[in-house]
């Protein structure tokens, strides 16, 4: 089976001197949900931007067998998803309609189709009465909802997730764990929680000084690292 | 998170708010006009303008009081050059500059409280404003409650460490929120490049105006020729 990610030895040193990436080695594969652990620093955030070529290292990437280069961009981020970890920055347009509709058009979809995807997606995340509303009159859980639905609006076969349960309160991840659970899409998701982990992802990547240091089950990968927090505590 | 009035009141249900926004901008142009050509107005005819725009604030079921004394704000503003034509032995005229400011205000006012600010950007743009000035505008009303936001956080970090009100605070202040503007900047234009942004904003074409925009503008045409009419009769 062709992975739809294939990173190899990829290295990224921002302006600073920090050498965020340092030989990465990545596959994604259809039908899976990669949850990367691993602490602040190391890299994640910096590997989710290279898939959609906004940081441009060293080293290979290739996503749905395309290279991450300027000419395949428009494809690849029609393809790869990214929900951002601050909601506010993903919601810029002045209503939830104009959101979610800010991707459709810029793949110069007709308005009819606009409308459909932007409708049918916020019916996918429950967020369907609020096409309306301004991004500012929401509350964290559904700003969340509203910005995954302007990123299935492109209609993406990968979603990368940056801590996509940071800032919200129970009932608001439960419900964003659910609607994850529904999507058909591989997925990648950063995060630091371990249940959402546990529920959503079929294998874990540990990252470590910008090097994936070991890939496995959660739980195995959880307790090799003690990344939990016993590991805070101890 | 807290709104400002305007905006608060711009989404109230009424006949008047559901109108195009073009219809509410040609509609306040021609009052504006209107009032700019009627050199001297009478009592009767302030009396006129005064009661179309109450039974327009009416209709729109907006608090009367609260337009009227923000319109009122711009008193002191013409007071000046009314105070001239008074020493100049104009008192006429005057009262007129007071009125006709006054008047202007209160339909802008109008207008700003029965349209949301993304609707009438738009419908600006439908007039020709430059569409980039316009997306400005946008983004700096989307992030500037995000921003007042941070500004308050900071605030109260402050006063939880027992900082003091100085010049010198508010200076380091500024420093920080506009570094953090800055970040928030370029973290929104990743989140348009990740949705296939490609320096252009693509919007959906506004709809054609019904037959309430139509009747609304020609009920405030006729009322605008009456007080002409009457004016020329008096």
């Amino acid at each position: 089976m062709e992975p739809l990610i294939r990173a190899a030895g990829l290295r990224y040193r921002y302006d600073d001197g920090a050498q965020a990436l340092n030989g990465l080695d990545f596959v994604l594969y259809p039908g899976e949900t990669v949850a990367l652990f691993g602490p602040n620093g190391s890299g994640k955030t910096t590997f989710l931007l290279h898939l959609v070529g906004l940081l441009a290292g060293e080293g290979g990437i290739e996503v749905c067998g395309l290279p991450v280069e300027k000419r395949h961009l428009p494809v690849i981020r029609q393809k790869v998803g990214i929900l951002f970890q601050d909601s506010d920055d993903q919601l810029f347009m002045p209503t939830v309609f104009d959101d979610v509709a800010f991707g459709p058009l810029n793949l110069g979809l007709e308005r009819e189709e606009v409308h459909r995807r932007v409708h049918e997606c916020l019916r996918q995340v429950g967020m369907d009465e609020a096409a309306a509303r301004a991004p500012y009159h929401l509350s964290a859980g559904e700003k969340r909802r509203v910005a995954l639905a302007g990123v299935l609006a492109m209609n993406p076969e990968i979603l990368a997730l940056d801590e996509p349960v940071t800032f919200l309160d129970p009932p608001g991840r439960s419900a964003l764990i659910e609607i994850l659970q529904r999507l058909p899409q591989a997925k990648i998701i950063v995060t630091h929680d371990i249940e959402l982990a546990r529920e959503l992802a079929t294998r874990a990547v540990f990252f470590s000084q910008g090097r994936a240091a070991a890939s496995g089950p959660v739980d195995e990968i959880v307790g090799r690292f003690q990344w939990d927090t016993r590991t805070v505590t101890r | 998170m807290h709104h400002v009035t305007l905006d608060t009141w711009s989404r109230l249900p009424s006949p008047i708010h559901r109108l195009d926004p073009r219809a509410k901008i040609a509609a306040t142009l021609a009052v504006l006009v209107s009032l700019a050509l009627t050199r001297d107005p009478g009592g009767l005819r302030i009396g006129g303008y005064f009661a179309l725009l109450t039974l327009l604030g009416a209709a729109a079921r907006v608090p009367l009081a609260g337009v009227i004394l923000r319109a009122a704000l711009v008193l002191p503003f013409a007071g000046g050059v009314a105070l001239l034509n008074l020493f100049g032995g104009d008192p006429a005229r005057a009262l007129g500059l007071l009125a006709k400011s006054f008047l202007s205000a209160y339909m802008v006012l109008l207008m700003l409280s029965t349209t949301p600010l993304h609707a009438l950007l738009r419908g600006l743009e439908s007039f020709g404003a430059p569409r980039f000035l316009l997306m400005v505008m946008q983004f700096l009303y989307r992030y500037l409650f995000v921003l007042s936001e941070q500004a308050q956080h900071m605030m109260r970090a402050r006063d939880c460490r027992g900082g003091r009100r100085s010049f010198a605070a508010a200076r380091g202040a500024v420093a920080v929120l506009f570094a953090r503007s800055y970040a928030r900047a370029e973290r929104i234009h990743h989140a348009m490049l990740a949705r296939g942004f490609r320096g252009h904003f693509q919007l959906l074409d506004p709809p054609a105006l019904r037959g309430a925009d139509l009747l609304y503008l020609l009920f405030i045409a006729a009322s605008l020729t009456a007080l002409h009419v009457s004016l020329w009769n008096h």
